[in-house]
Formats: structure tokens, sequence, C-alpha cells
């Protein structure tokens, strides 16, 4: 089949401002993913198109971008999924500043990943016999959802909090949080806790629940920053 | 033209942001100056996607020990392992293991709180020779855990961080090696970096090959780099073809499937490695099970006549099998649920399949380098089949050839690889670091990569970097793939280098930016490919036997009177002369015995 995309570019060594790129590919199939599509264009018609892609099959976290409106990861995407009969528009993602073409500026977000005290600190010593810590299956099921988190900020670039201020740490940063917080071996909830309750913190979001239909990893997003709102209320369990 | 105005200075350098170079980086920074150098923001790199565990023999399941692992990935090895390497990584794993769980890494449990454990292929216990539970998991998504426990250590550690910068070469006074040279993707600019010891952790290449599990990314930049200052290539026909690759994607499909009960049905209705591998069956080595889909399809027995069979883990099927066994245990929907989440997605999304209810189509991908850079057991990096290190460089992980893997990877031992071989690397960099000096770097570094550049941005020819890749993948898929012979290797090995000459004298790069330029760097990536294609088809054309990954259809048995030695390949005037100048260790004393699964 036949089918039409339409792509926001901007190439900061020439353009003014941003442009529409229509581009028309033929034979594709039905089973084709957007990010295939955008190779299609870049390697056959114009190498200048430019996007983040790796693993493309939805685990690296590169491809998020907007696809007809939506955050998606373009390797996630197939043409099945969508009217083709309709032009597809794809855009960068909102809230970061554009690089170049579908690249965003990755550095904010990191930013606020690292914020919020985003790896293990041990509540008890290392054990003595060598061998691992004990958790039970009940405590690990506990944060087992925000582990599945890749940092693709599908889910805090399509949050409206996000758009208006950037100073808001943002969804992907809470998960990242939640995930030490309610971690039965961990031993800093209590300063994670602080950084969340912070200004730029957990107290922005408004529910707007834009993020977890955002998050190709099926993470309930907004449950999880509910929780770190209640923990900070009524602390962690 | 563009000078290099952008000088660093670090004591240590890892290339590479997976899980060797991000062990590594945390190792060295415990006592001396260290930067890792990624192409792309650490949690985007490959170890992320490793889905079904981690081996080590921690025993918390059922009887098991590091000899039995040592022995099993010989075995899985077709004997070309290195014993004294496959001893370290067996031995070292469980401690390795635990020190990730103590970075925190969030593996699934046992009821008694223990790290899970499940079976995957060839791995044994050596006495019953049943399948044992040794691959410690979280869910299916182990990569994506350790990736994501070691970057977050790196950032709770301090570690500092180059990413999206692109290594191009290493810099060399003479021959000893003082840094490297990286575009920084963001600007197009060139930065130097000047270090005492640099350890190159950047992956694989399975991009080389059409039908592969691998990133766009893997397109074997530290081998092509090193190939090209002079240094050797080490058992380079030696890649894995991973049995169930999504078809016809070949998205990587757990052998944790199998490792749960899942089996594999040729169009017939038969449990088909019930024939090739009478005692572990669906979980033989991968080697084994990709050769034996490749044959039910030859036989015409792929499903509906095409060329993939199917992997049923429906939990009808399953029990049926388990029952037929004698086992007790038993599964359903939601341990599947459970368990493979990932790959419920992964069929679902690619495939439209739904495993719990349906079959997932599966074919052989391209999957893993057990070949690579040369090193020792202390990840130093050689320099001939004698043993000489390159003092200040070493690699680990994918990229390097210790040799653990020989001439087939066990599924689970990448991920203990990177682990086991990138603390080494790390622990390495820094004791050197601290006894060495800087070496001077050379007059004006950085030049002649500025200038290979500029050419490349330059090229004005008429052929477009993805047709010339396009040609090279598919032709090492169909001649350089799971079955091979002289004539189709030869042909192979002409073409790539035809596509060489193509490269250098007919590219069109469209991109002639300096921002993010995607298409210089995918240009400069496909120079890499064509480099490592050529030494692989050129390793294979010389070993006349089958062993392990590399099988000819000409030479179908193993010779171990000739070949019990690694393919030490090594640039010779623009072609590749191969020696098997490095013999294989086997200080275990397990002598090569007929591979019988």
């Amino acid at each position: 089949m036949e089918v039409k995309l339409r792509i926001r570019r901007f190439n900061p060594e020439k353009d003014q401002k941003p442009w529409w790129g229509e581009y028309t590919l033929k034979d594709v199939e039905k089973t084709n993913s957007i990010l295939e599509l955008l190779h299609r264009v870049k390697w056959e018609q114009d190498g200048t198109l430019t996007l983040r892609r790796s693993c493309a099959h939805g685990v690296c976290g590169s491809d998020a971008m907007r696809i007809n409106g939506v955050n998606r990861l373009a390797c996630k995407v197939l043409i099945q999924t969508l009217n083709a009969d309709r032009t597809i528009q794809v855009e960068p993602i909102l809230g970061l500043k554009v690089v170049k073409d579908l690249v965003v500026d990755f550095e904010p977000f990191f930013e606020h990943y690292r914020s919020v005290m985003p790896y293990f600190v041990a509540a008890t010593s290392t054990p003595t016999d060598g061998r691992e810590r004990k958790q039970s299956p009940e405590d690990r099921a506990r944060f087992d959802d925000t582990t599945k988190c890749i940092l693709c900020a599908c889910c805090t670039t399509s949050c409206p909090s996000f758009w208006a201020s950037g100073e808001y740490v943002g969804p992907a940063a809470i998960v990242a949080a939640h995930r030490f917080i309610f971690d039965s071996r961990d031993g800093a909830a209590a300063d994670r806790l602080n950084i969340m309750a912070e200004p730029g913190g957990v107290w922005r979001c408004r529910t707007i629940f834009n993020c977890t239909p955002a998050c190709p990893r099926d993470i309930e997003v907004t449950r999880a920053i509910g929780e770190v709102k209640l923990a900070i209320q009524r602390g962690v369990r | 033209m563009e000078n290099v105005h952008h000088f660093h200075e670090f004591d240590a350098i890892v290339v590479g942001g997976g899980g060797a170079g991000l062990m590594a980086a945390l190792y060295a920074s415990r006592s001396v100056r260290t930067a890792v150098i990624s192409k792309l923001y650490p949690t985007r790199s490959h170890t992320g996607t490793a889905q079904g565990g981690i081996g080590a023999a921690l025993g918390n399941l059922e009887a098991d020990k590091p000899e039995w692992h040592a022995f099993d990935t010989i075995k899985g090895g077709d004997y070309l392992s290195d014993q004294n390497a496959a001893d370290v990584l067996a031995k070292e794993a469980v401690e390795a293991v635990v020190e990730l769980e103590w970075m925190g890494l969030p593996f699934d449990r046992n009821a008694d709180g223990t790290i899970a454990q499940r079976r995957f292929g060839g791995h044994t216990n050596n006495e019953t020779k049943k399948p044992v539970r040794r691959a410690c998991h979280s869910a299916d998504r182990t990569g994506h855990m350790i990736l994501q426990t070691l970057y977050q250590n790196c950032i709770k550690e301090g570690v500092k961080f180059f990413d999206e910068f692109q290594v191009i070469d290493l810099v060399f006074n003479g021959d000893k090696p003082c840094g490297v040279e990286a575009v920084s993707l963001d600007t197009g600019q060139v930065h130097v970096f000047h270090a005492k010891a640099i350890t190159f952790a950047s992956g694989g290449w399975g991009r080389v090959w059409s039908v592969t599990s691998n990133a766009h990314s893997l397109t074997g930049d530290g081998p092509a780099i090193v190939w090209r200052h002079g240094l050797p290539l080490q058992d380079m026909e030696f890649f894995q073809f991973h049995p169930t690759g999504l078809y016809p994607l070949g998205v990587l499909i757990t052998e944790g499937v199998r490792g749960e009960g899942g089996v594999l049905i040729n169009d017939r209705g038969e449990r088909f490695m019930e024939r090739y591998a009478p005692t572990i069956k669906d979980l033989a080595s991968r080697d084994v099970v990709s050769r034996a889909i490749y044959l039910e399809v030859q036989e015409k027995r792929g499903v509906n006549g095409r060329e993939y069979v199917h992997l049923d883990v429906r939990p009808s099927t399953v029990n049926r099998y388990l029952a037929e066994a004698g086992e007790d245990r038993r599964i359903d929907e939601q341990y599947i649920l459970e368990k493979l989440p990932d790959i419920l997605d992964f069929c679902h999304t690619y495939a439209g399949v739904d495993p719990v209810k349906e079959a997932i189509p599966v074919a052989p991908t391209a999957h893993y380098a057990m070949g690579g850079i040369p090193t020792n057991v202390n990840a130093e990096v050689l320099r001939d089949g004698k043993g000489t290190t390159v003092p200040g460089l070493y690699a680990a992980g994918e990229v390097a050839c210790v040799s653990v893997h020989g001439a087939n990877r066990l599924g689970t031992n990448s991920l203990t690889d990177l682990i086991v071989f990138g603390r080494k690397a790390g622990i390495q960099m820094a004791e050197y670091c601290q006894q060495a000096d800087f070496i001077p770097l050379p007059h004006d570094p950085g030049r002649s990569a500025v200038v290979a550049l500029e050419q490349l941005r330059k090229s004005s020819g008429k052929t477009k970097p993805h047709t010339i890749r396009r040609r090279m993948q598919q032709e090492m898929m169909a001649k350089v793939g799971v079955f091979r012979e002289e004539k189709m290797m030869q042909e192979a090995l002409d073409l790539v280098r035809e596509l060489k000459e193509q490269f250098q004298n007919d590219l069109a790069i469209d991109d002639q930016g300096y921002r993010f330029n995607t298409d210089l760097m995918e240009a400069w990536e496909l120079g890499c490919l064509l480099d490592v294609a050529e030494v692989t088809a050129a390793s294979a054309l010389h070993r006349k036997e089958s062993r392990g990954a590399h099988s000819r259809d000409d030479h179908p048995d193993r010779d171990d009177e000739k070949y019990l030695a690694h393919t030490v390949a090594y640039p010779r005037n623009g072609t590749v002369e191969i020696k098997y100048d490095r013999p294989v260790d086997l200080s275990l004393g397990y002598e090569p015995k007929e591979r019988v699964y």
C-alpha cells in the first residue's frame, strides 16, 4: 500500500523555523512500523532526516515521538494500528528543546531523573555470608511495575504540568523514585519523599492521566504518582 | 577545515555504556579519574534487551556448582572455549550476581526470599545430565534490570559520562595507545580524550546480517577501530544465530520460553528436537537448535511451507510434555503472564500472536559475536597469538574474545561475561593507571580523524549507504549464516570487497552539516560493518571444519587435529591473513568429546 507521512522538520544550521516535510512511500506492508517508514524516508529519499533509534523493538527507549498527536515509540507503532488512508503525522515530543528534526535535548529530562536519588541505598549492612539479601516475592512485587521504566520520556513529555513548567521533575522521575521508595531493601525512602515534597515535586501533578496511556511499557504511572503522594502524607505502605 | 579544539584528560576511558562498560567504569572510578564515552545514552545500550537470565551456580533451587557451569560452557562452546577463562567465568559468576543484588538489582524471588532461577539451554546437572535451574532472572527483562542498576550506581558514584559521543578512532603514540577521538553528535566536533588506559566495551555487530536481534547501533565500531591499527581479531567466524527470532523481524524470543517448558513444533505437529537432542531436547545449545530448525525448513517441514517453525508455550502443550516427562510441575496462563510479560508484548505487537493461546512463529536470527578483540582473562588486549599484551588497552563484553564462549555461547553467559570481565577490566585499568604515566599525545592528535570524517562528509558519489549496507546484509545472511560452504563464502567475501570499493569511491551523503549528523555517522558505521564482514567471511572460509556456530556442508565434522586453536586474523597489506597461532587452553583437563545433548 501507499502511505503518506508528514514530518516536522527543523535543522538549526539551515532553517529559521520548523517546517513540514511530506513524503510518499510505496509498497508499505501493514506490519511495517513507523520507525521502518522513517528509515525508508531517510535511506531512500532524504538522508538529512534525523531521529534517534536503537533496538527497534520497544526496549531501549530511544525513539519516543508524537505520532498523530500521541506520544509513542516509533518502533512499536505498526501501520495496521493506524488509519493509513490519512497522512500520518510525526513530530518531536513536546516540552524539550528540539535539537534537529525529531531529536530533542534530553539533558533536562535526565537531570530530573538524577535529582530523585534514583539508586539503591541499602537499609541493612551487606550480608556477611557473601550471599544475597532476602526479599519475599510479595515485597518484590510491591514495586515491580515501576522497574519496567525505560526512560523514553513518553510520559513526561505528554504531561501538561511539565509543559507548563520545566521545573517539575515529571512523571518519569517520580516513577524512578517510586521504584526505590517501595523497595523493602532500601533505606532512603524518607530522603526521596522529601525531594518529592519540594515545589518541583509530586504536587505539581494534577492527575491529568496523560502519562499512563503514553507509557509504552504499560506502567500505571498515575497510580505510582498517587502512591508517592500518599506516602508523603501517611508514610510508606 | 575544522580543527580539533576540544581536549580532555582522564586516567581511564571506557568506550561504551552497556553492562561491561558500566561495570568497568564503576570499578575504575573507585580509584582513578574515569569517563564513559557512549554513542547512545547508556540506558539505550543493548544489554537492556537481554531477557531470560544471568547464569550463576547459586544452587538456590537444586544442587549446582561452578564446576558444572564451567564444563557446560566449554561443551557449549564445542571445546573452543579457553578452559581457564570458563573457570573464571563460572567461579566469579556467583559473587558477581550476588554483588548485583547488593547494588539493588530487583531479581525475582523464591518463596524463601533467595534469587529465583530458571532453566536455560545447555545448562545441566553434570551427574544426571538433566537441565538445571541456573539462570537468575528478573521476569523476562533481566538485561534491562542489570543495565538500569549499573547506570543507577554510576550516578550514585558520580561517574563522568560523555553521552552521545561516538568514538571514531584510537590515538597511538608509536605503538602505544594514549587516547581516543570522539565526535560529539550534538555539535559534530571532534574531541580528543587523553588517557592512560582505555577499555573497549562497545558491543557486537549483528547488523552485518539482514535478520538480527541486534540494535541498529551494533555496527562493530570497536573491532573495526583496532583492526585499522594493525591489531588482530579472533574467532570472527563464530557468530551465533539464536534459534528463536520472532518471524520475520528477528526480534529475540528468549530461550527462557523453552526454559519455562515451551517446545518447538514443525508443520506436522512434531516436537522435532526429540530427534536432534534426545536427552535435553528443546534445551540443547543454540547452534544445535538453529541448525535443527534450518534442516526442518529445508525438509519442507516449516510451518505452512514457510521458513519458520512454531514455538509453543501454551499451558496445555507445556503441561502435556511435563506430564510425559514425569514432572510434577504444571503451569497456567497467569504463570506465563508473570514470567514472560515482555515476550507476550513483542508477540502481540509484531506478530499479532497471543502466546497463551497460539504458537509463536520463530526462525534463527543473528544474535551474538563469540569472536572479537582477543584478550586474556584479565581483559588485556592481545597483539598476537602468543599472548603479547598491548599495555593500557582492554576489552570486555561482547566486543572481546577472551575466549569464554568458544564456538557457541550458552544462553545467560553473555550477561555473566559482561559483569565478570567488565569488572576485571575496571580493576586492571585502576591498577595500571596507578603505576603508569601518561604517554604524550602525538603531534596534532585527532587530525587524521577530522580529515577522514571530512572526506566522508563530502562524499559525492551516487550510491546511498543503505544500498551498500542492504547488499552486504543479504549476502552475509544467505552465504555466511547458519550453514556455509566454500563457494558461497568466497562469493560473499568477493562481494564485500566490491562493496568496500564502492563505499570508498561512490558513496552519496545527503547531510553535509555538523549538528546531529546521523547520515554521516551511519555511513561511518557502514565502513566498520564492511571491515568486520570481510574479516568474518575470510575467517569462515579458512576454517575447513564444522564446530559450534560455524557449520559447513562441505566439511561437516569437527577436526580437532587441525583446528583446536583460535582463528587469529591479522590485517596485512589491505587484506586478511589467517593464523591458528593461539591454541585453546585445556587447563581444566576436559578433552574434546563428541557433543551430544
